[in-house]
């Protein structure tokens, strides 16, 4: 089916529905695509897309950051991070502002990367920061478990990685916002396997459509959502066959298994959420950085007033909803974490917003 | 954070790999992905293969990015005065 004929088959489905449609996109990276391709703006009246809490960096606390800051001050410590995390606001300052003050902080494309800066420096504590998703958290996992087998006591990893399904559960349980489907993270899903969604229309009877990257496969996902739900049959299908299966990658799960336990997991906007984090399995501890913290000062948690970050997390209100948007909080001066990363909603408004709100 | 690139494989030496994406080569990392080969095309995340593409699927991809590409095109031909 062409780009266009998709689009006329989405307005036809929207007729036949006779009523709004809100789809809630799982990713950052779809947040940005959506935005810069100007998929939204051809979209047919009523229905909408909705950003949830898909961007790792975004739901990663403060009292992350802090920790981070602490350890790059430790004079026998290097931070190694992905880019993204750089800005991401702490309780009083980010690890761009802390590595300006000779804090020891750089930048990695991969952990592979701080994987050989430890093996090139075992003078000093290599400390990767581990955040991200499912996506993620085999890569580093792979290092933790190569690190054991090489015997490099000083690689460690600041773990704050999150799992994808359960924020789902508890977005919908909460009732706090009316999703009508989703609309899965791509590259999450090509290592957990569409199979993790199959409870979400069980349970909660919403459409599941595992989604690639380009405006066609956005817009292809969105007609099979509306086409499930004129059908009033919800299920879990892929449209991104080019890169996810029913059951995942079964390597990378194995190693999420070896390397980590799930811990419940605090996401900044949604709180505590039961089981849907990862922590370093006790026999890897050695490459836990956790235990580097004790004594170092932390400062206490700071609340930015003002900022609704956690509600547009959760999908209950968007970016130009909050008073600090465009006016104290900008690219240039973020306060809140969604409008530091590259994937945050708050940013994509930001850089988009004249196009449709 | 989840960005994924496509990347051909051009050298083995067991889990690493040396792998070309649109003209560039790196190293990255195979151990998630069977038997790889050279000359196999790999989605690439952080430096790890976390999929195999078929012949099919690079053909897919190949065939959207032309799509878009010519989109893109055509947009800039209607801006011109």
């Amino acid at each position: 089916m062409s780009f266009s004929s998709t689009l006329l088959s989405m307005s036809s489905l929207m007729r036949e529905l006779g009523r709004p449609v809100k789809i809630m996109e799982i990713c950052g990276t779809h947040t940005m695509a959506a935005f810069r391709s100007g998929l939204r703006t051809l979209m047919p009246k009523g229905l909408s897309l909705l950003s949830g809490p898909g961007c790792p960096v975004c739901v990663t606390h403060d009292g992350y950051v802090d920790q981070a800051i602490a350890l790059a001050h430790r004079p026998d410590v290097t931070v190694a991070t992905f880019g993204d995390m750089l800005r991401v606001p702490g309780s009083e300052q980010s690890l761009e502002q802390a590595r300006a003050e000779g804090a020891s902080v750089r930048v990695v494309y991969s952990p592979l990367d701080a994987l050989q800066m430890a093996r090139e420096q075992p003078q000093r504590k290599i400390v990767f920061l581990g955040v991200g998703f499912e996506t993620t958290a085999p890569t580093i996992g792979w290092t933790i478990l190569q690190a054991a087998q090489e015997k490099l006591s000083n690689y460690r990893v600041l773990c704050a990685h999150k799992t994808i399904p359960n924020a789902m559960e508890a977005l919908l349980s909460s009732g706090e916002v009316k999703v009508d489907g989703f609309m899965c993270p791509g590259h999450v899903s090509a290592i957990i396997g569409s199979n993790a969604y199959e409870f979400i229309p069980r349970k909660h009877g919403v459409p599941c459509v595992v989604a690639g990257f380009e405006p066609s496969d956005m817009a292809i996902t969105m007609e099979m959502i509306l086409r499930q739900l004129t059908e009033k049959c919800p299920r879990v299908e892929i449209q991104y066959q080019r890169a996810v299966t029913r059951e995942g990658n079964a390597k990378a799960q194995e190693t999420l298994k070896r390397a980590f336990v799930e811990c419940d997991a605090e996401w900044r906007g949604l709180g505590t959420i039961p089981a849907s984090g990862l922590a370093i399995a006790s026999k890897y501890a050695a490459h836990d950085a956790a235990p580097l913290l004790a004594g170092l000062p932390l400062p206490a948690a700071k609340k930015h007033t003002g900022c609704r970050c956690g509600e547009v997390l959760r999908g209950v209100i968007t970016p130009p909803e909050c008073p600090l948007f465009r006016k104290r909080c900008t690219p240039a001066t973020p306060v809140g974490a969604c409008m530091v990363s590259s994937e945050g909603t708050c940013a994509a408004y930001y850089k988009y917003a004249a196009i449709k709100p | 954070m989840c960005l994924a690139v496509p990347a051909k494989i051009v050298k083995l030496d067991g889990p690493n790999a040396t792998v070309e994406v649109r003209g560039l080569t790196r190293t990255a990392n195979v151990a998630f992905i069977d038997d790889p080969a050279v000359g196999d095309f790999v989605l690439l995340h952080a430096g790890f293969a976390i999929r195999k593409w078929s012949a099919e699927d690079v053909a897919e991809f190949d065939r959207i990015m032309k799509e878009v590409e010519e989109a893109a095109a055509e947009c800039d031909q209607e801006e011109k005065p």
